[in-house]
């Protein structure tokens, strides 16, 4: 049983390796598929889930009273007419976008130290993008008539604005909803079909064995398998780009001064990955801490996922060092009152506040100490997330809050509701993450193989 | 270690997935052809009256022109529910002991209206106005079809929204004179491909404004 005990992974190597050395095939598979098939209700998981929870029941409130009373429960109204419901649905969508580039094109480009973190990296993808998805459902204030969104057969005669950058958004969300969740099932099929011959509970073997789809893990099912995998990553990974780009259309294809721009579409896609992968680190730390993962999430992720962050923060510096630019370069007395408004107006904290989060603070990613400390990559990955928060905040109300008629200037406050929205989705994304955690391997137990194969003998 | 399922869950997994699709095409289609069924738009379906009136035999056999009941028509939104005084200006004087009748005369006594069964009905966010579409050349028959031949009111176009839109957006094929607004069964003297755009013209209706959002939702 001696190799079943994780590894020690305390001293660290000048270059981690991707997976701590002595881990078999069993002692991978019995690691990783223990924590769905025999798991310790540890008091972290109890405590955690109920918070979560308790959470996602302020989201149902919230929902509810929403569809009795409608959106003028929200703080939002003019010239404010998007605001929290806006800027978590982008934040969420943000979010999400680690996920696919981990999965998808980390995969492509044949990067070994995806292999541990893509499962749940995916499941965060998913999750984030059903909280975003709820929020422009919600926006548009007849939810039971949201359908309308698509185009289909109707007695109105009128078809969608295919023009508009808001419907391009509808089939942007929803190819993405559904190619994460297809990609994510497909890579779990071989796991579902080990947790089915592994488990005990008759009700357990039965529900994962019609998951796993009748998989044997014979040659053929192999074969089939990668070539589906390999075509939905090539699939996933334009999505990276193009669905972050068309809800940033949302904001430059209008003619607001602050949204009115070319550099969105590049400078919010590094934004999103950069809030994904803050969003990766403050979920993985604490799980391979509770679950003792740290020989399959060694420091050598840790580090790597600290440096893309590094460079998308860097990314987005420059595109905050743009817009700022280009309000003078314009000439546009609009766009530099608004950038001028942004910095030393009513509301400058936030934009200050956001470039502390985003742009001064994560520098110390530079240090190696910094980026081999687990607690401190843990709050940066929190700050980060409250600064690409605060970015979506600045982006929208900021730009808004001050109309072209100065008569029409009116400031914005959230209310309660909006809180309870945004609070309870988070709980809601985290009641999931629970349920992943307790449910499904949390780490892909077929690649894990893989990759000690690799490990061991070199490439194939 | 035993099977977990029956052999025969082989094909069941396999026809369930064509099932489903077929399952959702399915409920699909039938929400399509519910939605414009006569059951749903009350097409053609004559509508039960409280008094059995008939328009055929006021329009067609004894010659009243629209306007003597339907009084608003050409000043007002709504064209007008005749009162009961209207039906008693002739109703005083012809069968006035006629059974049928009984509510009409019970309504005059009491002075409480009849509870006509209302057969147009368009929902509350759309502000149709009669009076504009009268006075822009649009008949009662192009609306309300063949009045004339209806013994009980029915309807004769589904009012939804891509019928108003089908002649808001080429208004020309329905356009006629204004002296024959109240005709039943109208011929245009000459080719209406010919008339049509020629009324619209004259009647300066900006086809390109009638598509407005506006227009009928305000």
């Amino acid at each position: 049983m001696e190799r079943l005990q994780s590894p020690d992974v305390r001293g660290i190597a000048p270059n981690p390796p991707v997976l701590a050395k002595g881990y078999t095939y069993d002692a991978i598979t019995e690691k990783i598929s223990d924590l769905s098939l025999n798991p310790k209700l540890t008091r972290g998981w109890l405590g955690g889930f109920s918070i979560a929870i308790t959470l996602a029941g302020c989201m149902v409130v919230a929902i509810i009273h929403l569809l009795f009373t409608g959106v003028g429960i929200w703080g939002n109204n003019q010239p404010v007419g998007w605001a929290f419901d806006i800027i978590n649905f982008v934040w969420w969508i943000g979010i999400g976008h680690a996920g696919t580039l981990i999965s998808a094109i980390l995969l492509l480009l044949k990067q070994n130290w995806r292999t541990s973190i893509n499962r749940f990296a995916e499941a965060m993808t998913i999750f984030a993008v059903a909280c975003a998805g709820l929020y422009p459902l919600l926006h548009t204030g007849r939810p039971w008539l949201d359908y309308w969104l698509f185009p289909f057969p109707n007695s109105m005669g009128v078809q969608q604005q295919f023009r508009s950058p808001l419907l391009w958004d509808v089939f942007a969300i929803s190819t993405y909803a559904s190619v994460s969740a297809l990609y994510w099932f497909v890579g779990l099929i071989p796991d579902l079909a080990v947790l089915r011959d592994r488990a005990v509970k008759p009700v357990a073997r039965k529900i994962y064995a019609i998951l796993a789809l009748g998989w044997r893990g014979s040659a053929q099912h192999w074969r089939r398998y990668r070539i589906a995998y390999l075509v939905l990553a090539g699939l996933s990974t334009p999505l990276v780009l193009s669905v972050h780009t068309i809800v940033s259309f949302d904001f430059a294809e209008s003619l607001i001064p602050g949204w009115h721009t070319t550099i969105f579409p590049p400078y919010f896609v590094a934004g999103a990955i950069y809030s994904g992968f803050a969003m990766v680190l403050s979920l993985c730390i604490p799980l391979r801490k509770a679950y003792g993962l740290e020989g399959f999430i060694t420091a050598r992720h840790l580090n790597n996922m600290a440096k893309v962050m590094l460079a998308m923060g860097l990314v987005v510096g420059y595109g905050y060092a743009m817009e700022a630019f280009m309000a003078w370069y314009s000439g546009s007395p609009h766009e530099m009152g608004m950038f001028i408004n942004r910095t030393t107006g009513p509301m400058a904290w936030s934009y200050w506040a956001l470039i502390a989060c985003n742009i001064v603070i994560p520098q110390t990613l530079w240090l190696r100490r910094a980026r081999r400390s687990t607690l401190w990559l843990f709050i940066i990955s929190i700050v980060v997330n409250v600064g690409m928060w605060l970015e979506r905040f600045v982006i929208i109300v900021t730009s808004l809050y001050r109309d072209f008629i100065p008569s029409s200037w009116h400031t914005y406050v959230p209310t309660i509701w909006d809180f309870a929205m945004f609070f309870g989705t988070i709980g809601f994304f985290l009641t999931l993450f629970f349920l992943f955690i307790r449910y499904v391997p949390v780490i892909s137990i077929a690649e894990m193989r893989e990759l000690s194969h690799e490990v061991e003998h070199g490439h194939h | 270690m035993a099977q977990l399922f029956h052999r025969s869950s082989n094909t069941l997994s396999k026809v369930s997935i064509f099932a489903v699709l077929f399952l959702i095409a399915g409920a699909l289609a039938f929400l399509y052809a519910y939605h414009n069924s006569d059951y749903m738009t009350y097409v053609d379906v004559p509508r039960e009256q409280p008094v059995q009136f008939t328009h055929e035999h006021h329009v067609a056999g004894l010659g009243i022109d629209c306007r003597y009941c339907h009084t608003s028509v050409e000043k007002s939104s709504f064209a007008g529910i005749p009162p009961t005084e209207t039906c008693m200006s002739c109703h005083s004087q012809v069968w006035t002991n006629a059974a049928i009748l009984a509510p009409i005369r019970e309504s005059f006594r009491t002075g409480i209206p009849v509870k006509w069964t209302r057969v147009h009905d368009l929902p509350d966010y759309v502000f149709f106005n009669h009076s504009i579409h009268v006075a822009k050349g649009i008949g009662c028959e192009s609306c309300h079809g063949r009045v004339d031949k209806m013994p009980l009111m029915w309807k004769a176009n589904t009012l939804y929204m891509q019928w108003c839109l089908s002649c808001h957006r080429d208004p020309a094929k329905n356009i006629r004179p204004r002296d024959q607004i109240v005709t039943m069964g109208y011929k245009p003297a000459e080719d209406q491909a010919v008339l049509g755009p020629k009324l619209v013209n004259e009647y300066h209706v900006n086809v390109k404004q009638l598509t407005n959002c506006s227009i009928c939702h305000r």
